[in-house]
């Protein structure tokens, strides 16, 4: 029972720490007007590969048990295409809601295991902090190398085609602007942890 | 000629390129003159957005500001950069914490920003701002009934639907109409590709592109043209691996728009790099 009583205290901890984040989406209470009808699942072009759907998501927010859907790999499937944000009838801005739940499994660690995602979105903030832009080439190395080097191998044959083709940059351009990146996301982060 | 301060985006600098070329070429021989904004940085993209909203909004606001200076509308030609400075904008306009973060940040670096900076895609420029006339004019070598599938993808039209209708879009459609090519019947035109799922969830990702694939193939179109440089390496990077997966033979070629547009305006490769496509788009450029 014990046990039961500290998951449950984290699992409020966490429906917390989500509306927390949450709270900076427009029109944020609307989650709390879910109807539960299932329209963001049936619009939704990848629940089918999610072990938790769009609409239990909602629902298990209610339940207070957040921490069962980021064990799940179903917010690092979704696509960001909205089409569920602009079916919802309740005008629950589901997307912005997976965002948010993302953003707190990288922001806690609570990730689920084998998720290749979050280490993609750790090399691309490391790659666009360091230069300000987006250095194709070296993200997809950082991120195959450290999680994925069988993908790597899937993946040679489309970069040389793109590099006999001249759609490889090999070499990053940083921009000017480098340092004003760096104070920005400083300044942030200070605030965060303020 | 009107002046736009002009956003290429990363991709537009390295597997986008062609993306990037073809667009300022068509858009100078349509009048649209794309003034690069100087310094500008990435747009945060969903990658980052999936970490922290501030910093990804913070990030693309640095552009909005520096664009705010320039007095002209920003124009993206990818539609995560369209749809992450758009976002950035309505979140400066409507939520006062983010604005606070946004302002705190930007104030960081001596900069600041009003909310005055309108964002666009280079879509909807021509469609809206340069119209059916001037373009149809611009004509030089009728695209002759070409069948190709006007694809949209998500993030251009959802979830604000700024120019276009959220789930049927159309824009693409007359644009192609215009050059005297036939937009085929092509319901899934504003279904998702997957973006960045091809990278971290590839099985997943196939599935969703190869329906794209085999929906333009069914419904007879020679050709796909795309609006971002995701969508497009989507589309025509991984079709021998999908045909796999769907048992079939998927060779179909994906332009982007302003790819076509320059064929029917008679540009070569030196404004539209077509060789630069993995698929066999030469071909049908030559059919013209």
């Amino acid at each position: 029972m014990a046990n039961t009583d500290v998951s449950a205290r984290n699992a409020g901890e966490l429906n917390r720490l989500f509306l927390q984040e949450l709270r900076l989406v427009p029109e944020w209470e609307k989650i709390k007007v879910c109807i539960q009808c299932g329209t963001c699942t049936a619009s939704c072009p990848t629940s089918w590969a999610m072990d938790i759907k769009p609409r239990e998501i909602m629902g298990l927010f209610r339940a207070g048990r957040l921490d069962k859907v980021l064990r799940s790999n179903s917010v690092w499937i979704c696509a960001s295409c909205y089409s569920c944000t602009v079916r919802c009838p309740s005008g629950v801005k589901v997307s912005d809601v997976m965002y948010a739940l993302r953003a707190i499994g990288m922001k806690h660690g609570l990730l689920p295991k084998g998720e290749k995602y979050p280490a993609l979105a750790q090399a691309f903030a490391k790659v666009v902090d360091k230069y300000g832009r987006n250095a194709e080439s070296e993200l997809l190395a950082r991120f195959y190398l450290r999680s994925d080097p069988l993908g790597l191998c899937k993946q040679l044959w489309l970069g040389l085609r793109l590099f006999r083709r001249g759609r490889l940059a090999l070499l990053p351009k940083g921009i000017r602007g480098r340092d004003d990146i760096h104070k920005m996301m400083a300044e942030l982060e200070r605030e965060d942890r303020g | 000629m009107k002046e736009y301060t002009y956003y290429p985006g990363c991709t537009g600098e390295a597997s986008g390129r062609a993306c990037d070329i073809s667009a300022r070429n068509v858009a100078q021989t349509l009048g649209v003159d794309l003034i690069e904004l100087p310094d500008w940085n990435c747009c945060g993209a969903t990658t980052y957005l999936s970490m922290d909203a501030g910093r990804a909004m913070a990030l693309s606001a640095r552009n909005l500001a520096l664009a705010e200076s320039q007095g002209r509308d920003l124009v993206a030609i990818c539609s995560g950069c369209f749809s992450m400075l758009s976002k950035a904008n309505h979140r400066m306009a409507d939520h006062g914490e983010m604005r606070g973060k946004i302002t705190r940040a930007l104030g960081a670096v001596g900069l600041e920003y009003h909310g005055t900076t309108r964002v666009r895609h280079l879509l909807d420029v021509f469609v809206n701002d340069v119209g059916e006339g001037a373009i149809r004019d611009s004509v030089a070598k009728d695209l002759k009934g070409l069948r190709v599938a006007a694809y949209y993808g998500c993030q251009l039209s959802r979830p604000k639907g700024m120019f276009d209708d959220p789930e049927f879009p159309t824009s693409l459609d007359r644009i192609l109409s215009w050059l005297g090519a036939e937009p085929v019947w092509y319901p899934v035109k504003a279904k998702c590709c997957g973006g960045m799922l091809m990278t971290s969830q590839s099985k997943v990702c196939e599935r969703l592109v190869g329906k794209l694939l085999s929906v333009a193939v069914e419904a007879g179109a020679e050709c796909i043209a795309t609006i971002c440089p995701l969508c497009q390496i989507n589309l025509e990077g991984y079709q021998k691996r999908i045909s796999k997966v769907f048992g079939t033979h998927l060779d179909i070629p994906v332009f982007y728009f302003t790819q076509l547009m320059g064929v029917a305006m008679g540009m070569g490769e030196k404004e539209l790099h077509l060789s630069e496509n993995l698929t066999p788009s030469e071909a049908i450029a030559a059919r013209c």
